[in-house]
C-alpha cells in the first residue's frame, strides 16, 4: 500500500516547457515525505497533477492506490491539500470560508460541519479570528487557514505545498509541530519545500527535484549515509599526495593548488595519514570532513536558480 | 523502500496486515452515507449564499430595483395623454400606462432589458468561474473534490437563479410602484381587448419568466466565457460587449439575415403576450433561441472546464 505512486509522470506545458520529466515517486503509507527542490523545479506542477488539477502529458499517478485524475471523486476527500499558497474568498470570514469548502464536499456530513470547522480552526490556533474577514488576515493566518481546510475531516494523506512559505521562524516551528501531530495520528504527510533544513527534522523520507527530474528518493537515513567523508591533505606537493591517496585505493583523488583530497570511504584516517608521511609527503594539515546534509542537497539540486525556458 | 524501514512516525510495521482500507478508513472517515441529492443542494445553497450575500451583488440588485421606481415617478410626472399616436411596443406601453399601472412592469422590463439586466447577469456569470480562478479558490474546490461537472452545473443553476431573482425584483417593484402611482383595473391589451386583472397578472408572470429565460441563456454564455480566463473583470466586460454588439448588429438592416441568430434578437418578443390572440411565433422562436444558446454555451463550458489544467 502506497500513499502516492507515480510512473514516468511527465508534464510539458504548452509552449514546450518540460516542467516535470518522467518522475517515479514512491511515498510509503505512514511516512512524512519531504519533496524538495529549488524554485521552478516542478514541485507544484507535480502536486497539481497528483490532485487532478493539471493533466499529465504522459505517465501515471495513483493516490492511496486510486488512479488519478480518473479517481478524483473517490479519493480526494481522503486527502487534504495546500497547493501553491492559501487561497480563499477575501470577503468571507475564516469560518465561512471553511464552511464553503465543506459544502462543496459531497461526502461531508452537514450535521457535523459546525463542530468540524471549529475543531479545525482550533487546531491551527485561529479560533479567535474565526469571524474576521480573510482579507484582513496576516500571511501567517492565511497559511494556517489553508492548513485548517486540509484538516476539516480526518484524512489519510495530507499534501502540503510549501506550508511555511512566508512564515516567521516561530510560525515555521508551529507548522512543523502541527505536521508532527498530524503524522502521529497515522496520516501520511507529503510536504514540499525548497529548504532541506526546514523539513529535515520531521521527514522520514525525501525526494529531491532538479529541473523537473527526481534526482534522489529514499529514506532520509539513506541520504545521510551517502554523505561520504573526504580526507583533505594540505601540502606543498599536492600531486604526489593525490597519487599516494589513489594508491591507497581511495576514490576520487584530486590535486588542488595547496591540497589533495579523496573520498575516505570505509578506510580509517590514521593509516592514511601514516602512509602519506611514510611516502615522504610533507603534511601541513590533515582533515576529515563529512559534508552536511545541506551541502549534499545543494550538490543534488545545484547552486542558484534553475530557471530555463 | 517499504514501510518496514520507517523511523518513528506511522503505524508499526505489521500492525496493519494487508490493505488497510476497510476497517481503518471506516475509523478515520466517519461513514456518511453518500446522499448525492442533499449534498448537491447543500453545495447549491452555498453557491447562492456566495452570490446573494456578496455586497457588490446586493448593491447591483438595489440599483436595479431603483430603476422601476424612477421610471414610474418620471412617467407619472410627465404622463403622456392616452392616444398620443406613434407606434412600436415602447410607445404603446407608455400610452397604456396612463390607463393601467400594470403596464409599468412591461415598460420597466423592456427598458432594463437593453442594458441593466444584462449587466446584472453578466457580472455574476462572468465572475462565476474566472473569479474563483482569480482568487485561487478554484483549485481548492476541485481538490475538495467538488467535481468539475458538478461545480459547473451548480454555477449555471445559481446564475439562472440570480437572473430569475433580478427579473422578479424588477417586475415586483414595478408592479407595486405602478399600483401606487397609476390606476389599476382590468387590463386593456395592446390589441385593444380588455381582460380581467387576474389574467393580466398571469400574462405578466409569463413575461417575467420569458425574460428570466433570456437571462439564463445569457448567463450560460457568460459562464462559458468565464471558463476561458482567470480575470473576472475581463470575462464580465466580454459578456457586456457581446450583448451591446449583438444589439447593434441587430439594428443594421443590411445584416437582417443574421438577426434571428443573435443572442439578443428575441429578447423583446414578449410584447406579443400583451396582444390577443397571442402571436406565438416570436415567443416560441425566442424560447428556442434561448434553449439553443443554453445548450451550446453549456456544452462549450463543460468541454473546456473538464479538460483544462487549473494553473491559477
Ligand atoms: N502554467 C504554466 N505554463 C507554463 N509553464 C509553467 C506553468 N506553470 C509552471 N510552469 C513552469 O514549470 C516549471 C516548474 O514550476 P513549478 O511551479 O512546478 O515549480 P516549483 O518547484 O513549485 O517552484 P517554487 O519553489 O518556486 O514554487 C517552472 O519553470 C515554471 O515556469
Ligand atoms: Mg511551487
Amino acid at each position: 500500500m502506497t500513499a502516492i505512486s507515480t510512473g514516468g509522470l511527465t508534464k510539458r506545458f504548452r509552449g514546450g516547457q518540460l516542467a516535470v520529466d518522467h518522475i517515479d515517486l514512491d511515498v510509503p503509507h505512514g511516512c512524512v515525505y519531504g519533496f524538495l527542490g529549488p524554485n521552478g523545479s516542478g514541485k507544484t506542477t507535480t502536486i497539481r497533477m497528483l490532485l487532478g488539477l493539471a493533466f499529465p502529458t504522459s505517465g501515471r499517478a495513483t493516490l492511496l492506490d486510486v488512479p488519478m485524475p480518473g479517481g478524483a471523486s473517490q479519493v480526494l476527500h481522503r486527502v487534504g491539500s495546500l497547493v501553491e499558497g492559501p487561497a480563499f474568498y477575501p470577503y468571507l470570514n475564516g469560518e465561512d470560508n471553511l464552511a464553503r469548502m465543506d459544502a462543496a464536499d459531497r461526502t461531508a456530513d452537514p450535521r457535523t460541519a459546525g463542530r468540524r470547522i471549529g475543531a479545525a480552526l482550533d487546531r491551527v490556533g485561529l479560533l479567535p479570528a474565526a469571524k474576521k474577514r480573510y482579507r484582513n488576515y496576516s500571511l501567517g493566518m492565511k497559511q494556517r487557514l489553508a492548513i485548517a481546510a486540509g484538516l476539516l475531516r480526518p484524512r489519510e494523506l495530507i499534501i502540503l505545498d510549501e506550508p511555511t512559505n512566508g512564515l516567521d521562524p516561530q510560525g515555521t516551528r508551529e507548522v512543523r509541530t502541527l505536521i508532527r501531530q498530524i503524522a502521529a495520528d497515522g496520516t501520511t504527510v507529503f510536504v514540499s519545500s525548497h529548504l532541506l533544513a526546514e523539513v529535515e527534522q520531521i521527514c522520514s523520507h525525501v525526494g529531491v527535484m532538479r529541473t523537473g527530474r527526481l534526482v534522489f528518493q529514499g529514506p532520509l537515513a539513506e541520504l545521510r549515509r551517502s554523505a561520504a567523508a573526504r580526507v583533505t591533505v594540505r601540502t606543498a606537493d599536492p600531486e604526489a599526495a593525490a597519487k599516494v591517496l589513489a594508491a591507497l585505493g581511495l576514490a576520487d583523488a584530486l590535486a588542488g593548488s595547496h591540497e589533495a583530497s579523496a573520498v575516505l570511504g570505509d578506510a580509517e584516517p590514521e593509516p592514511v595519514c601514516a602512509e602519506l608521511v611514510r611516502a615522504g609527503i610533507g603534511v601541513r594539515g590533515f582533515t576529515v570532513d563529512a559534508p552536511s546534509l545541506e551541502d549534499l542537497f545543494v550538490g543534488l539540486t545545484g547552486e542558484g536558480f534553475d530557471v530555463d525556458g | 523502500m517499504s514501510t518496514a524501514d520507517l523511523p518513528a512516525p506511522g503505524p508499526a510495521p505489521g500492525a496493519a496486515p494487508g490493505p488497510v482500507p476497510a476497517e481503518r478508513a471506516e475509523a478515520v472517515l466517519p461513514g456518511v452515507k453518500p446522499r448525492p441529492v442533499w449534498s448537491y443542494l447543500r453545495f447549491f445553497r452555498s453557491e447562492l449564499r456566495l452570490i446573494f450575500l456578496r455586497r457588490r451583488n446586493l448593491l447591483l440588485l438595489a440599483v436595479t430595483a431603483a430603476f422601476p421606481l424612477l421610471i414610474g415617478i418620471a412617467l407619472r410626472l410627465a404622463a403622456p395623454r392616452p392616444g398620443n399616436g406613434g407606434n412600436g411596443p415602447g410607445v404603446a406601453f407608455f400610452n397604456s400606462l396612463a390607463g393601467n399601472g400594470v403596464f409599468l412592469t412591461f415598460i420597466a422590463l423592456s427598458s432594463l432589458l437593453i442594458l441593466v439586466l444584462p449587466i446584472v447577469v453578466s457580472v455574476v456569470a462572468g465572475d462565476s468561474v474566472a473569479g474563483e480562478a482569480g482568487y485561487g479558490t478554484l483549485r481548492y474546490l476541485l481538490a475538495v473534490p467538488a467535481g468539475r461537472t458538478r461545480l459547473l452545473s451548480v454555477k449555471l443553476l445559481a446564475i439562472a437563479a440570480w437572473g430569475l431573482c433580478a427579473t422578479f425584483v424588477v417586475s415586483a417593484v414595478a408592479l407595486v410602484v405602478g399600483a401606487i402611482l397609476f390606476p389599476v383595473g382590468p387590463v386593456t391589451l395592446l390589441s385593444g381587448v380588455t381582460v380581467p386583472l387576474a389574467e393580466g397578472l398571469l400574462r405578466l408572470l409569463f413575461v417575467t419568466l420569458y425574460v428570466a429565460a433570456a437571462m439564463a441563456a445569457l448567463g450560460a454564455v457568460g459562464l462559458a466565457i468565464s471558463t476561458l480566463t482567470e480575470h473576472a473583470i475581463g470575462a464580465i466586460a466580454a459578456v457586456m460587449v457581446l450583448v451591446v454588439a449583438s444589439e447593434v448588429v441587430d439594428q443594421v438592416p443590411q445584416l437582417a439575415a443574421i438577426g434571428p441568430y443573435l443572442p439578443t434578437h428575441w429578447w423583446l418578443s414578449f410584447d406579443s403576450v400583451l396582444r390577443a390572440p397571442v402571436d406565438t411565433y416570436g415567443l416560441l422562436h425566442g424560447l428556442l433561441s434561448f434553449g439553443v444558446y443554453l445548450v451550446l454555451a453549456g456544452s462549450f463550458a463543460w468541454a473546456r472546464f473538464t479538460s483544462a489544467d487549473v494553473t491559477s
